[in-house]
């Protein structure tokens, strides 16, 4: 039930956001905190009360089920589950909706009950596709959190703000249906050999099939969630979506949308189509490197500041996919840390960006400089922030990106050098940023308001976050490390060690 | 004729009453509620007496006639889609200057046509339903004959309405001097069973009358007429060209092309080629459009090429997938015109794309429901268009026709950008934000319900369509 009520709070509390906005919008914005701060307590509750057992899965692997009969016509389920990687995937959620709804409190003046109503529904769909377990289910929110998306994207955005959110539209409706006809193609693979059709993800594994028919379905997955990813050659929308969009749209965009497309490689494509997937690795591996690459080059030529956020994204996310396609243990426990971390740091610093520009009116790197002097709390905030995400040792990115390249060493030396150097990449665009925006002189005498008591909380518990994932990261390592085991279990059966890359 | 089978007549039969008992009621009193009032309450009564007359199914009666639960389940969509119509026109036809008495005579008898033709079993009873449908269609479509527009395009739909209905009459005259019948189910018997397949006679007499059935339901080639009518004629009977008279030759289609298996014969080919063309046509098109009523009809022949593909796959699944199909594309498209309707006055009707910007801040629920209908035709989930592609991809994968379902992916995708120009409207801030002033500010409250019904049903069928699932199983048990 506990699963339910994580999916429904938001989905009761926008309408009630959106209710109450029609007399006082402050309302809203309460409600919807405290909407998404209960999901939060909930979620933390099953932390706490699993801490220590996690080790001990029951059937399936999962701490908490939800099954509930919808569609029995087609065999389709109300299955909600969690397991170690889907909850830290859900206290991401909630954590980073929280940092959304306070990012928003002044930056969003009209139409208030509208804008957490999107807001609190994208976050539902995003809980529900960590959760579901049904394949069906799992598409439905899939889905489901375009929608709002793209109203969030398309009212409250940028200068081209519709122009972003058609193109974000697109291509992932595009990948959507490609999956959708992969997900039907593997139930009717799957009835054929069984006589018994379901979308259930554990009847599904193990599906007997044909290596080029594994393939092509294999392919139809990958697409999809490597568009949500994104993966270089296929991230155009990304850049042009994260810029447009609203500091709290930017910030689920980059911290939660993107780790739905990873969290999908994770539990679906690998697990469900062992075979297909390793010897597509080596592809999917070396456009993994080259988003590396691709991504800090191209976050070190930008003049906008929150375009260059986004192509920092595209590099981040390069080594999800070279972690989750090495498919090792050090290698995925660094993909999820990076998953984690990646959505705290470039959170943050899309909400600096969003600041910024509330308080100055523009994203122009070229007419930024010399702020440390009058905000030099925000400024600070960014420094750390763009450390963070430089991975400096002794915070939360740098455990992970280390990891992965610790995995991937073992998989392959080269692709681990290309991606050292990005991480190089990294240290340059990150430290460009910092010397452009906020040292040198003020050319442009500007003289602005620094962090609010309310931003320094947000700050102060993302700081805080990272410090501790990146000194101490072991209770979210064991808190995810069983599920992980699960799931290379599940594929190693299959394939022999030796056909392992 | 036995007193059974006139009780499974009954809907059929008391459609053709109302339509008499509205005429009637206009020679006594001319009065605009009256005459809405008596035909919707013709059609309440006709809905109703589904249940009665499905205690008496499946029946052969006359060589004509076939009621079974299959006919009964159309039966009841049309009269259920004429209802909407009726009461969807009555709120529009108050702000016209027309006396709108006699569409309310037009409407039941078009649907007694359309109902005809899904009952039918003979190529005479099909043939009389469907020049019913379509001599109450010219009238309908032509109804507003102070707008040039309508009269054109009733007009067009005469000249090519009849033309087509020719073509059809010389091919099923060539198919019956082949074959020796005039019966559908002897007919596809001896289909099935003959091999010369390739005899010239036979098979130019099939795509004859495949034209004039393409022609109904707008798939390209066919299609020429469809953004002209639907531009042209008023918005609510708009909704009953785009619902009921395709779902009527759709109905008959699938009692009797249904068995035949998936890339069978020269028959299928032609099928596949027209959804292909319709898909890509249709989205295309539109993309071209800035007229409301103009995208909606060519949305709407591209979603006849969606369900050509479910068609294609055949079998149970593929059956059922069109029939699905069809119930949420009925919901969704008089959801569409309804809204269309609602926001038209005296002097045309609110086809433009600026009719509708910003109509979100000024009127949320009108324009929610609009949105969730555009939604619906774009196959979002929650609503029922979601399930429908659902069900079409679910049916296209089982029988393997994976070439027309990349194309299906394609070009929904290509159609999604023009229902969001729409949505993008709708939600649009600043700069023109207050609608046209002319625009009228009351929804009617007829109207206003049936959009909340059909944005219930939308939803439902879009989440929880259980019941409906379990219809749909039952009426292609047995049948005939």
């Amino acid at each position: 039930m506990i699963l339910l009520w994580l999916v429904l709070i938001p989905l009761l509390g926008g309408v009630a956001a959106w209710t109450a906005a029609q007399r006082r919008p402050l309302a809203a914005r309460w409600i919807a905190l405290a909407a998404i701060a209960l999901d939060f307590g909930l979620a933390l509750l099953i932390w706490i009360g699993h801490a220590g057992r996690v080790g001990l899965a029951s059937q399936g692997g999962w701490l908490v089920e939800f099954d509930h009969a919808w569609l029995p016509a087609f065999g389709i389920r109300f299955h909600l589950a969690l397991d170690g990687l889907s909850l830290l995937m859900v206290l991401l959620t909630c954590f980073l909706g929280v940092m959304a709804v306070l990012a928003s409190w002044t930056e969003i003046q009209d139409r208030v009950g509208f804008f957490h109503f999107n807001l609190l529904w994208i976050l539902s769909g995003i809980l529900a596709v960590f959760l579901a377990v049904d394949l069906f289910l799992f598409y439905f929110a899939w889905e489901l959190m375009l929608v709002p998306m793209y109203f969030l994207i398309a009212i409250w955005g940028h200068e081209h703000r519709v122009y972003a959110a058609i193109k974000f539209f697109l291509f992932t409706q595009l990948s959507g249906l490609l999956m959708l006809v992969a997900i039907l193609a593997l139930y009717v693979v799957h009835h054929e050999v069984t006589g018994v059709y379901t979308f259930e993800y554990g009847a599904l594994l193990h599906t007997p099939m044909p290596d080029g028919t594994a393939m092509l379905i294999m392919l139809g997955f990958f697409v999809a969630f490597a568009v949500k990813l994104p993966m270089f050659p296929l991230h155009t929308w990304l850049p042009d979506a994260h810029t447009e969009a609203p500091t709290a749209g930017s910030v689920i965009l980059a911290g939660l949308l993107l780790k739905t497309g990873a969290y999908g490689l994770i539990r679906f494509v690998i697990p469900l189509f062992p075979h297909a997937a390793m010897s597509f690795s080596p592809i999917a591996m070396t456009l993994g490197a080259i988003g590396i690459l691709y991504g800090a080059v191209l976050a070190f030529g930008q003049t906008d500041l929150k375009r260059l956020v986004a192509y920092t994204s595209v590099s981040h996310l390069g080594f999800v996919l070279l972690g989750i396609f090495s498919w090792n243990g050090l290698a995925l426990q660094g993909a999820v840390l990076t998953m984690i971390c990646h959505g705290i740091s470039t959170g943050a610093l899309f909400i600096i960006a969003g600041a910024l520009q509330e308080r100055m009116h523009t994203r122009a790197i070229d007419r930024m400089g010399g702020l440390w002097a009058t905000v030099p709390r925000l400024s600070g905030a960014a420094l750390f922030f763009a450390l963070a995400s430089l991975g400096l040792p002794g915070l939360g990115d740098f455990v992970g990106e280390f990891l992965v390249l610790l995995g991937t060493y073992q998989v392959s030396i080269a692709l681990a050098a290309v991606a050292v150097v990005g991480i190089l990449g990294a240290t340059f665009y990150a430290l460009r940023l910092v010397q452009r925006v906020f040292h040198g002189p003020n050319p442009h005498g500007w003289s602005l308001a620094d962090l609010a008591p309310r931003e320094l909380v947000m700050m102060g518990l993302m700081m805080a976050s990272l410090v501790w994932l990146g000194l101490y990261p072991r209770p979210v390592i064991e808190t995810f490390a069983p599920a992980m085991t699960h799931l290379e279990e599940v594929v190693m059966p299959v394939v022999p060690p030796e056909g392992r890359p | 004729m036995t007193t059974g089978d006139l009780i499974a007549l009954l809907p059929l039969v008391l459609v053709g009453l109302t339509a008499v008992t509205v005429m009637l009621s206009i020679a006594v009193r001319r009065r605009h509620g009256l005459a809405a009032g008596v035909a919707a309450g013709g059609l309440a009564a006709a809905f109703a007496s589904l249940w009665p007359a499905a205690a008496y199914v499946p029946r052969q009666i006359t060589p004509l006639v076939v009621v079974d639960p299959f006919g009964l389940f159309f039966i009841g969509l049309i009269v259920a889609a004429t209802f909407a119509v009726v009461i969807l026109s009555h709120g529009y036809l108050a702000r016209q200057a027309e006396p709108p008495e006699e569409l309310y005579v037009l409407l039941p008898t078009a649907a007694l046509g359309a109902a005809a033709i899904v009952v039918s079993s003979h190529f005479i009873s099909f043939f009389l339903g469907l020049e019913v449908l379509s001599v109450a269609l010219y009238g309908l479509i032509a109804y507003l004959t102070t707008r040039e527009r309508s009269i054109e395009a009733g007009f067009k739909y005469l000249v090519l309405a009849a033309s087509s209905a020719a073509v059809m009459l010389f091919g099923l005259a060539l198919i019956y001097a082949r074959l020796g019948t005039m019966e559908f189910g002897r007919m596809t018997a001896l289909l099935t069973t003959r091999a010369d397949f390739y005899d010239p006679l036979l098979l130019g007499g099939l795509v004859l009358v495949l034209t004039g059935l393409g022609f109904k339901l707008a798939v390209v080639p066919f299609h020429m007429w469809t953004p002209d009518v639907y531009e042209g004629a008023p918005a609510p009977v708009a909704a009953f060209v785009a619902t009921v008279s395709k779902g009527a030759v759709l109905g008959l289609m699938v009692r009797y092309f249904r068995e035949s298996p998936a890339g069978g014969g020269p028959v299928f080919l032609v099928f596949t080629i027209v959804a292909v063309a319709s898909m890509f046509a249709g989205n295309l098109l539109a993309l071209l459009q800035n007229n409301v009523k103009r995208i909606l009809g060519y949305s709407s022949i591209a979603h006849l090429g969606y369900i050509l593909v479910a068609f294609q796959a055949g079998g149970a699944m593929g059956a059922q997938a069109v029939t699905f199909y069809l119930v949420a594309y009925f919901v969704t498209m008089l959801g569409a015109f309804g809204v269309v309707s609602v926001m038209s006055d005296g002097t045309r009707d609110a086809d433009r794309l600026d009719d509708y910007r910003g109509l979100f801040w000024q009127r949320p629920l009108l324009a929610g429901v609009f949105t969730a209908m555009l939604l619906s035709l774009a196959g979002i989930p929650l609503t029922a268009g979601f399930l429908g592609k659902f069900y079409i991809v679910a049916a296209g994968a089982s029988s393997g026709t994976w070439g027309l379902l990349m194309v299906l992916v394609v070009t929904s995708t290509i159609g999604l950008f023009y229902y969001l120009r729409i949505v993008v409207a709708l939600y649009a801030t600043g700069r023109a934000g207050a609608p046209d002033a002319a625009r009228p500010r009351a929804v009617p409250a007829g109207s206003g319900l049936v959009l909340a019904a059909l944005t219930v049903l939308l939803i439902w069928l879009g989440v929880y369509p259980v019941a409906l699932l379990a219809a749909i199983k039952t009426i292609f048990v047995g049948l005939i």
